[in-house]
C-alpha cells in the first residue's frame, strides 16, 4: 500500500484537527480548575450521588483503552496477521484513552492538587490503590510493547511484550470492574458477575472505538477498508455485543432471583424514570439490537457505513450502560434498614435526582479531547497505519465469503 | 527520574533559599513576634525545622492520638496570631508574611482555624 | 513560660475543664484524659449505646450539639450537598406500622469498609476504634462515600472558614463522626451524649467489662445496624 506525501490542503486540515482537539482539552482543563477552586457545589454532584458525570466518561475511557488493545493481543498472542497489522494503531489509542479517562478521575478528585499523596501514600487492601498501580504499569507495558512492534530490531521481543500487555490488560478491567465489585453495602454493585462483566464490556467498546478511528483514518488518505477485514472485524464486534447482552442479562437476573433485590431491579428496569428508558432505549435498543441488525442482517450490513453506524451506536449505548449503572446504582437509596420505611433530612429512603452541572461535563469531554488529540498527533507523526498485505486479504475473502 | 529530581531539587532549593535571603534589593518580611522568647524552641531551629516539627506531631496527634505535646499548630496559634486580627495568615501575619516572601504555599488553612481562640458557632445543618 | 512551664499550663487548663463541668457530671465521667504525649490504646475501644425507646421523634438535640462542637455551619445552597455527621432517621415498620427514631452517625466499625477501599490511607481507624479521616492525605475521590453502608461520610463541596480550631475540616476532603475525638482525649463525653435530654445516648469503653455500656450490652439486648455484613459496630442500638 503505498500513501501519497501529505498535500498542503491535507496539512492545514491537520493543523485544524489538532487545534479543535487542543481546544477541547482547554475547556476541560479550565472546568476542572473552576470546580478546584470553587469546590464541588458548582457540580450536580452531592453527598447522595458522589460519583457523577466525570465518572461515567472516565470508565468508559479506561474501560474502552484496555479493551482497544484486545485487537494488539489477537495478533501478538494469537499471531493473526490481519490483526497484527492493527498492533501499533491499537496500541496508540490505548494510551491516548488511557491518559484521557485517567485525567478525568484525578482532575475530579476533591484534592487534585495532592495527586503525589495518591501515588506516595498506598493501602494494599484498596482495590483503588491498586488501580494506582495498575495503570502507570499499563502505559509503561503498551509504550514498550509500542516499541518491540515498531522499532525493527526491537521485533523478537514483540510476542512476550505483548502478552505481557494482554495479562496486565486483563487485570486492569477486573480492577475496574472490582472498584464497584467490592461495595457490599450498595445493592447494585455488590455482584461477582461485575468483573468479567467489564471485562467483555472492555472487548465490545474498545473494538468499536478501533473500527471508527480505523474508518476515519483509511478515509483521510483516500481508502477504504478492505472487504475482508471489514468482514472479520464487524462479526468480532457483533459477537462482543451479543456477549455483553449475555452479561447485563445474567446481572439483572441473578439480582432478581438470587440476591432478591427486587425493588432495586424494578427501579432500573421499570419506574425509574430517567434510567429505564436509558436501560430500555439507549443501551438496549441503540446500543445493542440495532447494531446488531447493522452488522448481520444481510441488507443492512453490506450498505456503507453501517459498520461505523453500528459502532457509533456501540459507544452511545455504552455511555447509556454505565450511566445506569454508576448514577442509577447511587440514586436507588441506601438500605440501612432492610425492610422498613426511613427518612431523614439526609433523604434516607428516598430516590434521588441527579443534574448534571456544566463544568463536570465539560471535564468529561475534555477527557475525550485527550484522547482525540494523542491520537491524532501519534497517527500524523509515526506510521499508525495499517498496511494489509492484498494478495493475502484477496485469499481469505475467497475462503470465507 | 524522582530520584533526579529530588537531588535537582536538593541541589537547587537551598541556593535559592540562601541567595533570596541574602538578596539585598528585596525587601524582607516584616515577621512581629509579640511574645519573644516564650517559643518551644530557639528562632533560628524553629526557622529551620518548623515545618518537619508540625509535620511529625500531626502524624503523631492524627493517627496516633498523641496529645498535649509542645509542637502543636494551635500552639503556634494561640502565641503567634496578629493583634489586629487575631490571625496568623492575611498580609503582615505571621505565617503568611514569611511564606508569601518564600513563595512557599500552604494550604493549612483550608481546614485548620487560623485565629486564635476562635469560637465556630454551630447551626442545625 | 519555659517549654515545661507551658505543658504544664496546658495540662492546668485541662484540669480546670473537668471541674468546670456542671456538677454532678464528673461523677460519670467515663475516663481519665490520656496524659499528655501517651498514643490512643488498643485496651480501650470507644463505643456507644443507643436507647431508641428513648429517643424522641422530632427531637435533634443531638444534631444542633454536633453541629455546635465541630463546627458545622456553613450555609449550602443545596442541602444534598451539605454535611451531615449524624442525622436523626425516622424509622416506620410497613408490616404493623410501629414507628420509631434515632440517631445515625458513623457507626465507628471494627472491620470498617470505608478504611478498606481508601487508596491512600487517609480513612483510618484508631488504635481504640475511633474511625477518622486523616485530611493532610485524603485526595477526596469518595470512595469511602461510596463503601460506607450507613451514609456516614459527606464530602465538603465548598470553602469553609468558620472551623472550631479543634475540629480542623475543609473543602475537598471526606469526613464524618469523629466520636468527639479531641474532647474523648480529654475525659470528656461526646457533645451528642451530653446533649441528649432523655438520656437515651451512653458512651464508654466497650472493652472495660466494669464499663457501664459494657454491662448494659452484656445484659440487655442490642443490636448492631446490618448486623449482616459483620462489621462489628462501635456503636449499638436497643430496641430496634
Ligand atoms: S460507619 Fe461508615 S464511615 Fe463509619 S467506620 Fe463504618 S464504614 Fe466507616
Ligand atoms: S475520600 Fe479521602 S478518606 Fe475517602 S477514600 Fe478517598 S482518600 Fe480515602
Amino acid at each position: 500500500m503505498n500513501l501519497v506525501p501529505f498535500s498542503r490542503r491535507e496539512e492545514h486540515l491537520f493543523y485544524l484537527v489538532a487545534g479543535f482537539g487542543a481546544a477541547i482539552v482547554a475547556i476541560g482543563l479550565a472546568a476542572a480548575l473552576y470546580m478546584e477552586h470553587s469546590g464541588h457545589v458548582v457540580t450536580g454532584m452531592n453527598n447522595q450521588i458522589v460519583w457523577g458525570m466525570p465518572h461515567v466518561f472516565a470508565i468508559f475511557l479506561i474501560v474502552a483503552a484496555s479493551g482497544v488493545l484486545n485487537v494488539a493481543s489477537i495478533g501478538s498472542v494469537f499471531g493473526k496477521v490481519l490483526y497484527k497489522k492493527r498492533a501499533p494503531l491499537s496500541g496508540l489509542l490505548c494510551i491516548a484513552m488511557l491518559a484521557g479517562g485517567l485525567a478525568v478521575i484525578m482532575l475530579d478528585l476533591g484534592r487534585a492538587d495532592r495527586l503525589i499523596i495518591a501515588m506516595t501514600h498506598f493501602n494494599p487492601t484498596s482495590v483503588f490503590g491498586w488501580n494506582v498501580i495498575l495503570y502507570p504499569g499499563m502505559f509503561g507495558i503498551v509504550a514498550v510493547y509500542l516499541w518491540t512492534l515498531m522499532e525493527r530490531r526491537m521485533n523478537p521481543w514483540t510476542k512476550p511484550a505483548g502478552f505481557a500487555a494482554f495479562i496486565w490488560r486483563l487485570l486492569l478491567t477486573t480492577g475496574t470492574g472490582s472498584i464497584f465489585g467490592f461495595l457490599v453495602a450498595r445493592q447494585a454493585y455488590h455482584a461477582a458477575v461485575l468483573a468479567p462483566m467489564f471485562i467483555i464490556m472492555s472487548f465490545a467498546w474498545g473494538l468499536a472505538v478501533f473500527m471508527i478511528v480505523q474508518r476515519v483514518m483509511y478515509a483521510w488518505n483516500g481508502l477504504t477498508v478492505h472487504q475482508a477485514v471489514r468482514n472479520r472485524m464487524k462479526n468480532l464486534l457483533g459477537v462482543f455485543v451479543a456477549a455483553v447482552f449475555y452479561f447485563v442479562a445474567v446481572y439483572h437476573l441473578t439480582n432478581l432471583y438470587f440476591a432478591k433485590e427486587v425493588a432495586f431491579e424494578r427501579f432500573i428496569l421499570i419506574d425509574g424514570g430517567i434510567f429505564p428508558v436509558l436501560f430500555w432505549g439507549g443501551w438496549l435498543f441503540l446500543g445493542t439490537i440495532l447494531p446488531l441488525l447493522l452488522l448481520y442482517l444481510p441488507g443492512l450490513s453490506s450498505l456503507c457505513g453501517s459498520v461505523a453506524t453500528a459502532s457509533g451506536l456501540v459507544i452511545l449505548g455504552a455511555f447509556c450502560q454505565l450511566y445506569v449503572f454508576i448514577i442509577g446504582g447511587q440514586a436507588f437509596p441506601l438500605g440501612i434498614f432492610p425492610g422498613m420505611e426511613t427518612a431523614s433530612s439526609f433523604f434516607d429512603g428516598r430516590i434521588d435526582t441527579y443534574s448534571p452541572s456544566w463544568p463536570e461535563f465539560l471535564l468529561g469531554l475534555g477527557g475525550i479531547g485527550i484522547a482525540f488529540t494523542m491520537t491524532a498527533v501519534g497517527v500524523r507523526v509515526l506510521s499508525f497505519m495499517p498496511e494489509d498485505d492484498i494478495a493475502h486479504l484477496e485469499a481469505m475473502l475467497n475462503i470465507t465469503d | 527520574m524522582r530520584r533526579a529530581v529530588t537531588l535537582f531539587l536538593l541541589g537547587v532549593l537551598p541556593w535559592l533559599t540562601f541567595s533570596a535571603w541574602a538578596g539585598d534589593g528585596v525587601p524582607k518580611p516584616t515577621i512581629v513576634i509579640a511574645n519573644e522568647g516564650k517559643c518551644i524552641a530557639p528562632t533560628e531551629e524553629m526557622r529551620r525545622n518548623h515545618m518537619d516539627m508540625l509535620k511529625h506531631q500531626r502524624d503523631e496527634t492524627m493517627r496516633k492520638g498523641v496529645r498535649g505535646k509542645p509542637a502543636s499548630l494551635n500552639g503556634c496559634i494561640e502565641c503567634h496570631a496578629g493583634k489586629s486580627t487575631g490571625s496568623v495568615i492575611g498580609k503582615d501575619h505571621f505565617c503568611e508574611s514569611c511564606h508569601s516572601y518564600a513563595a512557599v504555599k500552604l494550604d493549612c488553612w483550608d481546614c485548620h482555624q487560623p485565629k486564635a481562640g476562635f469560637k465556630a458557632a454551630g447551626v442545625k445543618p | 513560660m519555659s517549654n515545661n512551664d507551658r505543658r504544664g499550663f496546658l495540662a492546668a487548663s485541662a484540669g480546670l475543664g473537668l471541674v468546670a463541668i456542671a456538677p454532678g457530671v464528673h461523677l460519670m465521667q467515663v475516663a481519665q484524659a490520656r496524659p499528655a504525649g501517651e498514643p490512643a490504646s488498643k485496651l480501650q475501644r470507644w463505643g456507644m449505646l443507643v436507647d431508641t425507646t428513648k429517643c424522641a421523634s422530632g427531637c435533634t438535640a443531638c444534631v444542633s450539639a454536633c453541629a455546635t462542637e465541630n463546627g458545622i455551619n456553613e450555609q449550602v445552597a443545596d442541602p444534598r450537598q451539605a454535611a451531615q455527621w449524624i442525622r436523626k432517621i425516622d424509622i416506620k415498620d410497613p408490616k404493623n406500622g410501629r414507628q420509631h427514631s434515632l440517631p445515625m452517625m458513623c457507626q465507628h466499625c471494627a472491620e470498617p469498609p470505608c478504611v478498606d477501599v481508601c487508596p491512600t490511607g487517609a480513612s483510618m481507624k484508631r488504635a481504640d476504634g475511633i474511625v477518622l479521616v486523616d485530611r493532610h492525605i485524603c485526595i477526596g475521590c469518595r470512595y469511602c462515600m461510596m463503601a460506607c453502608p450507613y451514609k456516614a461520610r459527606s464530602f465538603v463541596h465548598q470553602p469553609l472558614t468558620q472551623q472550631n480550631p479543634e475540629v480542623p475540616r475543609g473543602l475537598g476532603c471526606v469526613e464524618s463522626c469523629t466520636l468527639c475525638v479531641h474532647r474523648v482525649d480529654k475525659g470528656q463525653k461526646p457533645a451528642c451524649v451530653e446533649a441528649c435530654p432523655e438520656g437515651a445516648m451512653l458512651f464508654g469503653d466497650l472493652e472495660d467489662p466494669n464499663s457501664d455500656i459494657a454491662r448494659r450490652i452484656a445484659q440487655t439486648a442490642t443490636t448492631q445496624v446490618r448486623a449482616d455484613l459483620k462489621l462489628n459496630t462501635g456503636v449499638r442500638y436497643q430496641g430496634i
